[in-house]
């Protein structure tokens, strides 16, 4: 059992920890799930309200600076979108020290998973530093509801529609589009939702779900002084086909926009493809069709029922058996050495803002992680050659073997340090290696290097 | 996606394992060889992500149908794009290249696209555009790329005849020919000791094992390079005197500089990508910074390269679609089919835009939407290979671009 229970902590969890036991099988893990989200009351991180405010700030600033950069205002203005900046930064280390204490850990796993399925990149302004409260009030809040919850939440939160351009785009035949010519529709978020967010790029779809789909959408905006608005003058008058199903009539509503996300949350094609993503993150690059089909088939049984998905999955005959397939990525990489080395949240969370950037953002990015800015909205690569390359692991093992130079963090005993992170998944010669090393720090490196704590 | 080491090499340490033998006693992990390729010219592949604007970047201002479909974006000679040839004008954030163009050593390919159709998925047109097979719908993903496929039809190709640059993965260069991967800000500096602990920690995980032999070996042979010719050679800092455009994107450079370096050295082969292409919204712009970048990379490559080096390199530069004729309604434009491909090099016959033109009135378009792609541009990928390093007709039809015909398309180099 020790090493079903340890495989369950590193596979499904934020991996082990000196003082908490491993869970005892991933039944607790999910009830735990099932329960308050602990993490984010203690380390809480912003909603994307915060930003309305600012907005206002910087257009007031804006008119009293005019084009003026030696005037006041304009440092003032400089002075938000530097606040910015740190607040990116400080989430960042939020999220780590919520990983570094959990005791719900499989809530944090899904947090970076949907993030990633639902992935936003900042655009410029205000939106440039905010990928981290799209999550926090979109994702995290609906990830134990139905899919359809999530989907929804995900893609009308106003850093979806400024990311994919839904904002500005109106119907060819509103009442914008025929008082300013120039206007017109945007099919960027419609194709991301068909393609990445629902039914995935190999489903039946073409070109004109596309196109009715993304004049349905037409009306969804964003007012960056107030917040996320449905707007008629923007939406297209009609009825739209979507998949052979028509949507909404002359009188365009928010209601119809709903009517069509719930539809796509529940068709078969999104099953299939959430199933997949799920089985490929959490398991193996190459998914096991066996438990595809199971969680899968919670999936359609349930319409979408979230935690009846996660519990198909966790609860397979052989989720908790190894070897251990996957590679972390450089999140997972940093935040999983910093709960095995016992660095409490509230440690984390002395950590400056500049020494994260040097021991944190710094090294993730060499390890081809540039925090929250994947190349696209198909959000980071699951493939083990993607990650384990000779640039990213030269990176992996020179952030391994420096481990000690973070702030606060004292390098226990190697042989201590390689039971308390591994324990019944440490190899023989992984125990030899550690066991030979002429250094504190080079010991620490290799295990925090060896393929036994890079896998999961 | 993709093996990051020669894949022969890797299959032999997957089946080492599978037989319980010992990789550390395998011939194959013998240090690999560096040595000087059996050809002297030099190619560099650019990979642009996004979907470039194939109709903004080279403006088919001559087609009186472009003002009806674009009223803010592919401006035209009246409004800073430079005329090329009475028919097509340059954007103006290529206008650093300019003097390549007189000099004729640029050139464009026009309405030209890979067979990917109708989807116009970034993801999925980027892999085929990297695979430059596995068209046909419901083909397997293909797990391999035509550069390397090309790779395999040379004789004598050593570990460091191509690098694949940058902190990504590159399906382009993915493939059984051996390749280095490397990334010119990763550093790898471990005592001895911890090194052979590594090995031994790594011995039994092939992946892990084959990334730091082939790490450990770049970052030695690099290291050796530098401290021989950085000295007496003025190339670097030709480099650095190189004119940055507005927002030219720093890592982009330091990319196109590692590449001039290493195919200064024994390196015949580089690629890398350039993100941001995808101009949904406010076009003019996004592009106009995309397109600094790549002009500064040319530019880099080209002073870094030397004018001995340089007469004799072809730079492309390729993206997965182009993008809608019209403008969309927020000062973008959307996914598309047809679009443009950019050489450039001493060894480019330029000053020319090679094209089929298929116009853009009514009826001209694909699917009344997008530039009408007349030819494959994998034939132009092709026709360089043939006449930049000699590949055969038959293997770049067969292996390389599995049925692929080239056709009469035209020669781009000299």
């Amino acid at each position: 059992m020790a090493i079903e229970n340890a495989i369950a902590a590193v596979r499904f969890g934020a991996g082990r920890h000196p003082n908490f036991p491993d869970p005892s099988g991933t039944d607790e893990m999910l009830v735990a799930l099932a329960g308050p989200d602990q993490m984010a009351a203690r380390y809480p991180i912003d909603s994307f309200d915060v930003l309305f405010p600012l907005q206002r700030e910087i257009r007031r600033l804006s008119r009293e600076a005019k084009k003026d950069k030696t005037h006041p205002a304009h440092a003032a203005k400089r002075e938000i979108y530097k606040n910015e900046r740190v607040r990116q930064v400080e989430n960042l280390r939020a999220l780590l020290a919520r990983w570094a204490d959990t005791k719900d850990p499989l809530r944090e796993r899904l947090t970076r998973f949907w993030a990633d399925h639902f992935t936003t990149i900042g655009r410029g302004g205000l939106t440039r530093r905010a990928v981290s409260l799209h999550v926090e009030d979109a994702v995290r809040p609906n990830l134990t509801e139905r899919f359809a919850d999530l989907l929804k939440a995900a893609v009308t939160h106003p850093m979806m529609l400024v990311y994919l351009d839904q904002a500005r785009s109106v119907g060819p035949n509103s009442r914008v589009a025929i008082a300013q010519p120039n206007r017109g529709l945007n099919e960027n978020l419609a194709r991301e939702v068909l393609e990445l967010h629902t039914l995935g790029v190999g489903a039946g779809y073409a070109q004109t779900d596309v196109r009715e789909l993304a004049e349905l959408f037409a009306g969804l905006t964003v007012h960056m002084n107030e917040g996320f608005r449905f707007n008629r003058r923007m939406a297209e008058p009609g009825a739209e086909t979507v998949l052979g199903v028509s949507y909404g009539n002359a009188q365009p509503a928010l209601t119809d926009i709903h009517k069509v996300l719930d539809d796509l949350a529940v068709h078969p094609a999104t099953a299939r493809h959430v199933a997949t993503k799920l089985v490929r993150h959490f398991i193996d690059d190459s998914p096991p069709p066996e438990m595809v089909s199971a969680v899968e088939g919670a999936f359609n049984d349930t319409g979408g029922d979230l935690m009846a998905v996660y519990r198909a999955l966790l609860n397979h005959p052989n989720a908790v058996f190894g070897p251990l397939k996957k590679a972390k990525q450089p999140f997972d990489i940093v935040a999983t050495s910093l709960r095995a080395a016992g660095l409490s949240g509230a440690e984390i969370e002395q950590v400056s803002v500049p020494d994260i950037l040097r021991y944190v953002v710094n090294p993730m990015r060499r390890m081809g992680q540039t925090w929250e800015v994947p190349t696209g909205p198909d959000g980071w690569p699951e493939d083990e050659a993607h990650w384990i390359t000779p640039q990213g692991l030269a990176a992996r093992i020179q952030w391994a073997m420096a481990l000690g130079d973070i702030p606060g963090l004292t390098l226990p005993d190697p042989r201590t340090f390689l039971d308390h992170a591994l324990g019944p998944l440490s190899t023989e010669r992984l125990r030899f290696a550690v066991g030979a090393a002429e250094s504190k720090s080079d010991g620490i490196g290799l295990v925090l290097a060896s393929p036994d704590f890079q896998r999961r | 996606m993709s093996d990051r080491f020669s894949k022969d090499r890797r299959n032999f340490l997957l089946k080492g394992a599978a037989l319980g033998c010992s990789a550390a006693a395998s011939p194959l992990l013998t240090p690999v060889s560096f040595a000087s390729a059996p050809w002297d010219t030099r190619l560099v592949v650019i990979i642009l992500r996004g979907g470039m604007d194939g109709l903004d970047v080279v403006q088919p201002y001559g087609d009186p149908a472009l003002r009806q479909l674009r009223s803010t974006l592919s401006i035209g000679p009246d409004h800073g794009a430079t005329d090329l040839d009475g028919r097509f004008a340059l954007h103006p954030g290529l206008d650093a290249l300019l003097p390549l163009w007189n000099a004729g050593q640029l050139a464009f390919s026009h309405a030209v696209s890979t067979p990917y159709r109708d989807k116009r998925s970034h993801f999925d047109g980027q892999d085929l555009l990297e695979a430059g097979t596995g068209f046909a719908p419901g083909q397997p993903a293909p797990r391999d790329g035509w550069l390397n496929r090309m790779m395999q039809t040379m004789p004598n190709v050593q570990a460091d005849t191509a690098y694949a640059i940058g902190r990504e993965d590159l399906l382009l260069l993915t493939g059984n020919a051996s390749v280095a991967n490397w990334s010119p800000e990763t550093k790898l500096s471990i005592s001895p000791q911890a090194q052979r602990l590594l090995e031994v920690v790594y011995d039994a995980d092939p992946l892990f094992q084959a990334s730091i032999l082939e790490a450990l070996e770049l970052t030695s042979a690099i290291e050796a390079d530098l401290s021989e010719t950085l000295e007496d050679d003025d190339s670097a800092a030709m480099t650095q005197m190189v004119q940055m455009a507005t927002g030219a994107s720093r890592t982009t450079i330091k990319l196109a500089e590692f590449a001039a370096q290493r195919l200064r050295e024994d390196s015949r082969i580089a690629a890398f990508s350039i993100n941001g292409w995808d101009t949904h919204r406010a076009q003019a712009g996004v592009l106009d910074k995309g397109l600094g970048t790549l002009a500064d990379t040319i530019l880099t490559l080209k002073a870094g390269l030397g004018d001995g080096l340089w007469g004799q390199t072809a730079v492309l530069a390729i993206t997965e679609f182009g993008r809608t004729a019209r403008e969309n309604g927020t000062a973008g434009t959307d996914h598309g089919t047809g679009g443009a491909m950019l050489t450039a090099g001493g060894a480019v016959k330029g000053g020319k835009v090679y094209t089929n033109w298929p116009g853009l009135r009514e009826g001209d378009l694909y699917q009344d939407r997008d530039l009408m792609p007349t030819e494959d541009v994998r034939a132009y990928l092709a026709s360089v290979m043939r006449d930049l390093m000699g590949v055969s007709a038959r293997d770049l039809e067969t292996s390389i671009f599995p049925g692929l015909d080239m056709g009469d398309v035209g020669r781009v180099l000299l």
